[in-house]
């Protein structure tokens, strides 16, 4: 029999020094979601045959995914040495785009679970979470996921480990979350290694924002760890950032079911409801205190989520524009980093410029968009923000290309990241040639072991936004894994290429790019377009241009037969019913100029697909 | 006729027209298409609602088919008499297939002196049956010409024996103008069928077709492209690689080779896809189509069109058979169509023909939209300042978008 607790200490009345916060830090497919589903099971909190996989994972994309947007917090009871602990374990997204949040999460927690696949080492993401929680002052408990599996080597990547934090490859714990094998011994370790809280119970209350998200039937349910003091139901308590105040309509703990409590005590985590409608007004990493007796300060590292990456969302059909605008004010509700504005394309009628924080984000927001409000869209291609200088000294920032000025320009300034990339070391030269391909500025290189390299970059943010991702997977056979954090900015020589049809400018189709690189964009967009524009009735002309300096040329042979060659008396019917499906495909053209451009053709110019443009080559 | 039949209304099962139907019928032109479902063999490139002799039986069976078409045309003076239309004279007949000539002379002139002893044929009539070069003798045709045809239209389709192949066609080209001469010694106008843009022909398979087609000076000739229909064995050859697709400039190319040498040899457009050697020997029957006169179909899948309605028979000949032995209409379904529907028909058919469409019967965008078809030298100016649309050689081949062009939104 597991030692599960037979007494849970109770909420609002446990003792700081019972209490033990944790989060694990994993890397995608590392087993992160069943190991704790595992850790559920084995704490009694779920029964067993209530047990659906990744239990935690509430979004249908995020089982799918298998990964975890938006974090959560269960309280567990376990028994060690006669004594019941209150467990609280923190579920981290584990997505680059997310590093905020990641980092709040963490600095709800004293301690942190490393959990790494037995078969595939440490990957670039759990390095720059795991660096985020030394930062954090977290105690790392090493952890080998998946020894169950015959390609294990809990050896070779129990070293790795001990010679990234220290320590003997010995105290790396074996489990599997599949099989629960190490599962209870991991559970007494995080009892036994981890500090418990400290906060001060007579103080201000002071609690964390780590996480909030909107619920259909309740508002916005807000994630906290308090620290100092003590939060009651129906008190009012104060958000420190923007000075709003709520009713605290019900507190409690998550395990894993919402249960309500008499209140929250120092280093509890838990749940609050106040009836508000946006997550904004709940910011994660805002400090919540008691209205009536408010804390002079806040605690430290709150931010604005900043977004980095912006693309046009369109309706497929125009007349959706209402359901878009409504479908990103839900959206809004959950997610605090979503920003967006009303924009208006030449081509692409009617939108909006949305700002997200990755590339993963927007491939996100888009799927959801589409799948829960049975929206088609076209989404531009995704660009950075761009910082232009004027000769007159004016800063002009843009989002869209179609915002970049065409007049005498001082200098154009570009976000830059510091990106780190782990891979066995016989792809070492294709990633170096990758990278600097990409205006990358190497900043180092370590072997983590014999056969694994880290590679540190210093790239233009505006060059992995796109592609690169996939070009390092398929560069590596899918063995490097990538991380990024936003460092600095850097004057670049950039220009802005612009599409003609027909000499009319396709806006939706305009490109900031590197000097360099404006010639290589222009001959694969005109040539592209080419191939998806049908024949018209005249000749269409496709250009890329810098300014008015023609810098490609394409064009699209005019088509010289459309027409039936047989009209007889049975195919008159089905001629016209013909006639009918074509003038009704008409109304699905967006004229450009004269030019009838299929939205098929939008999407195919907007979407990268490099397999098939490598397969060309 | 095409094989796939439109989805229309349910037709009733006495035949009987709406009044449509009856509405002006004077005014119009009578004529009757005939359909006779058999083949040989079945022709990779054909759609076309065929079956070869052995695959039907009873009165479906192509013994009996004159005794069951005849039956229709019983079925058909009873519905346009009961229906309040007229009686009217055959202004044109038309046999057509399949391959009419597969049945007995004997069967096509019973047919054709029934339709004659029911409604009367005016004097001058056109009368046509299409024919395969292989099923003609002298003896066959001079009997055709007895029973009152007129014109005989021979599916030479190519001069070059490879291309017929692609096109599973079984004549051998040396018959056709043994077979023209015949026809011409029997009193029978004659047009030539030809197909162009087949896989795998040459520019100058096709100047050969022509050239040899032309040798033999026809009253009339018809050139269509290719069309690759759905389910055909030519379609199912082409998605599996074993024959080269159809390209459209290839199309273009042979269709302006066509114009020019068909022109040269002095006949002249009247339609989109064929010529005349003069504007008398024009296929009136055709025309009546594509002016929206009233002709009855007979036989299985054929249409008919009455006054603005539209029907089509039961594809399958025994189905056909046994509808028509119950005394039930063979038709499968039909549609009635509105004014505004029969103005986008007018437009979309006389646009195809050299006698051209009026403008005034445009929407006025439809009248604003002629200048830029001027402009793209789509149109010929000088009709179009008269009030006709006329199409330009680079305008029947874009024929259909000229029409989209035109046509309301």
């Amino acid at each position: 029999m597991s030692p599960m607790a037979r007494t849970a200490p109770v909420p609002a009345a446990t003792d700081p020094a019972i209490i033990r916060n944790f989060c694990i830090i994993a890397h995608i497919d590392h087993g992160k979601s069943t190991l704790a589903d595992r850790m559920l099971q084995f704490t009694g909190v779920v029964q067993s045959r209530d047990m659906k996989a990744q239990y935690l994972d509430r979004m249908d994309i995020e089982r799918e995914r298998g990964i975890t947007i938006k974090s959560q917090a269960v309280r567990m009871p376990w028994e060690l040495g006669g004594v019941n602990y209150a467990l609280n374990m923190i579920d981290t997204p584990g997505h680059v785009d997310f590093t905020y949040e990641v980092s709040r999460s963490l600095a709800a927690c004293e301690g942190a679970v490393l959990l790494v696949d037995a078969a595939q080492g440490i990957e670039a993401q759990t390095l720059a979470n795991l660096y985020l929680a030394m930062e954090n002052d977290l105690t790392i408990i090493p952890v080998l996921n998946k020894i169950d599996l015959p390609a294990a080597q809990p050896e070779k990547y129990a070293a790795e480990l001990a010679s990234l934090i220290g320590g003997d490859p010995e105290d790396v714990l074996l489990v599997s979350g599949k099989t629960g094998v190490g599962v209870e011994a991991l559970l007494d370790k995080i009892v036994r290694d981890l500090p418990a809280p400290v906060g001060d119970p007579d103080a201000p209350a002071r609690a964390m924002i780590f996480d909030s998200v909107y619920d259909t039937y309740r508002g916005v349910v807000t994630y906290v760890r308090v620290v100092d003091g003590m939060l009651h139901p129906r008190e009012r308590i104060q958000m420190m950032s923007t000075k709003a105040s709520h009713e605290l309509l019900e507190i409690g703990v998550s395990s894993p079911e919402p249960t309500p409590s008499k209140g929250l005590g120092v280093g509890e985590v838990g749940y609050l409801i106040t009836g508000v409608k946006d997550v904004r007004q709940s910011k994660v990493g805002d400090t919540v205190t008691n209205l009536a007796k408010p804390a002079s300060e806040s605690l430290s590292g709150y931010a604005d989520p900043k977004p980095m990456v912006f693309s046009g969302l369109y309706p497929l059909d125009g007349t959706d524009y209402p359901v878009l605008r409504d479908a990103l004010d839900k959206l809004k509700l959950n997610d605090a980093a979503l920003i967006y504005e009303p924009e208006t394309s030449a081509a692409l009628g009617f939108g909006f410029r949305v700002g997200f924080l990755g590339l993963l984000h927007l491939e996100i927001v888009r799927e959801r968009l589409e799948r829960e409000f049975n929206l088609d869209l076209i989404s531009t291609a995704p660009n950075v923000v761009y910082e232009v200088t004027l000769e007159d000294k004016n800063v002009i920032t843009v989002t869209n290309p179609s915002e970049f000025p065409s007049g005498k320009i001082n200098e154009v300034r570009e976000p830059m990241v510091a990106a780190t990339i782990l891979a066995p070391n016989e792809f070492v030269g294709a990633i170096m040639e990758l990278c600097q391909g990409r205006r990358g500025v190497m900043r180092g290189m370590d072997y983590l072991s014999e056969d694994r390299v880290e590679l540190r970059y210093w790239m233009p943010l505006a060059e992995i936004v796109f592609d690169f991702f996939d070009l390092l997977k398929s560069k590596t056979r899918g063995y490097a894994s990538l991380d990024w954090k936003a460092d600095g900015e850097q004057v670049a020589d950039l220009v802005k290429v612009d599409i003609l049809l027909q000499g009319e400018q396709v806006d939706a189709f305009s490109a900031i790019t590197h000097k360099d690189k404006a010639y290589a964009y222009g001959v694969m967009m005109t040539g592209k377009l080419r191939e998806l524009i049908p024949r018209q009735q005249f000749e269409v002309p496709i250009q890329a241009a810098i300014g008015s300096r023609i810098i490609a040329r394409e064009s699209i042979r005019a088509i010289r037969k459309d027409v039936l060659a047989k009209c007889y008396g049975g195919d008159i019917s089905r001629k016209r019913k013909l006639l009918e499906k074509q003038k009704e495909g008409k109304k699905r053209m967006k004229m450009v100029g004269r030019v009838e451009v299929p939205q098929e053709a939008f999407i195919a110019a907007l979407t990268t697909d490099e397999s098939k443009d490598k397969a060309k080559k | 006729m095409p094989s796939v039949l439109p989805l229309g209304d349910p037709a009733p099962s006495d035949g009987l027209l709406p009044q449509q139907a009856a509405d002006g019928a004077a005014a119009r032109a009578f004529g009757l298409y005939v359909h006779i479902p058999f083949c040989a063999v079945r022709c990779g490139y054909c759609d076309f609602n065929t079956y070869t002799a052995t695959e039907l039986g009873g009165g479906a069976s192509q013994d009996a088919y004159a005794s069951t078409a005849i039956s229709e045309v019983d079925f058909a003076a009873r519905v346009l008499d009961r229906s309040g239309l007229p009686a009217r004279k055959l202004s044109t007949v038309f046999f057509g297939g399949g391959t009419p000539t597969l049945l007995p002379a004997e069967d096509l002139a019973r047919i054709l002196r029934a339709a004659i002893d029911t409604w009367g044929i005016e004097p001058g009539a056109e009368v046509t049956t299409e024919a395969n070069p292989d099923s003609v003798t002298p003896e066959s045709l001079q009997l055709l010409a007895d029973a009152g045809f007129t014109r005989v239209s021979f599916g030479m389709q190519s001069a070059v024996p490879h291309v017929l192949k692609v096109l599973d066609r079984t004549h051998t080209p040396s018959r056709v103008p043994l077979v023209v001469q015949w026809a011409r010694d029997a009193g029978l106008a004659v047009s030539l069928d030809l197909i162009y843009g087949t896989p795998g022909e040459s520019l100058e398979d096709w100047r050969f077709s022509l050239e040899t087609a032309l040798s033999y000076q026809p009253d009339h000739i018809s050139a269509y492209a290719l069309i690759i229909e759905d389910g055909t064995k030519l379609a199912a050859q082409i998605r599996r690689g074993e024959v080269p697709e159809i390209d459209d400039d290839d199309h273009a190319d042979k269709y302006e080779l066509a114009d020019r040498m068909i022109s040269d040899a002095g006949l002249h457009w009247y339609e989109v896809s064929n010529w005349s050697a003069t504007p008398e020997q024009a296929c009136r029957h055709n025309l009546a189509y594509w002016r929206g006169d009233d002709w009855w179909g007979i036989g299985p899948g054929a249409h008919s069109h009455v006054g603005g309605v539209r029907w089509w028979n039961v594809k399958h000949p025994t189905a056909y058979a046994g509808r028509l032995g119950s005394g039930v209409s063979p038709a499968a379904g039909r549609e009635t169509l509105g004014p505004e529907t029969r103005g986008v028909e007018k437009v979309m058919l006389e646009a195809r023909l050299f006698s051209g469409l009026e403008t005034a019967a445009l929407s006025p965008a439809g009248r604003k939209a002629v200048a830029g078809l001027i402009a793209d030298g789509l149109v010929v100016p000088e009709d179009a300042f008269r009030g006709r649309l006329v199409l330009t050689l680079k305008g029947r081949l874009l024929a259909d978008a000229v029409v989209r062009r035109i046509l309301p939104d």
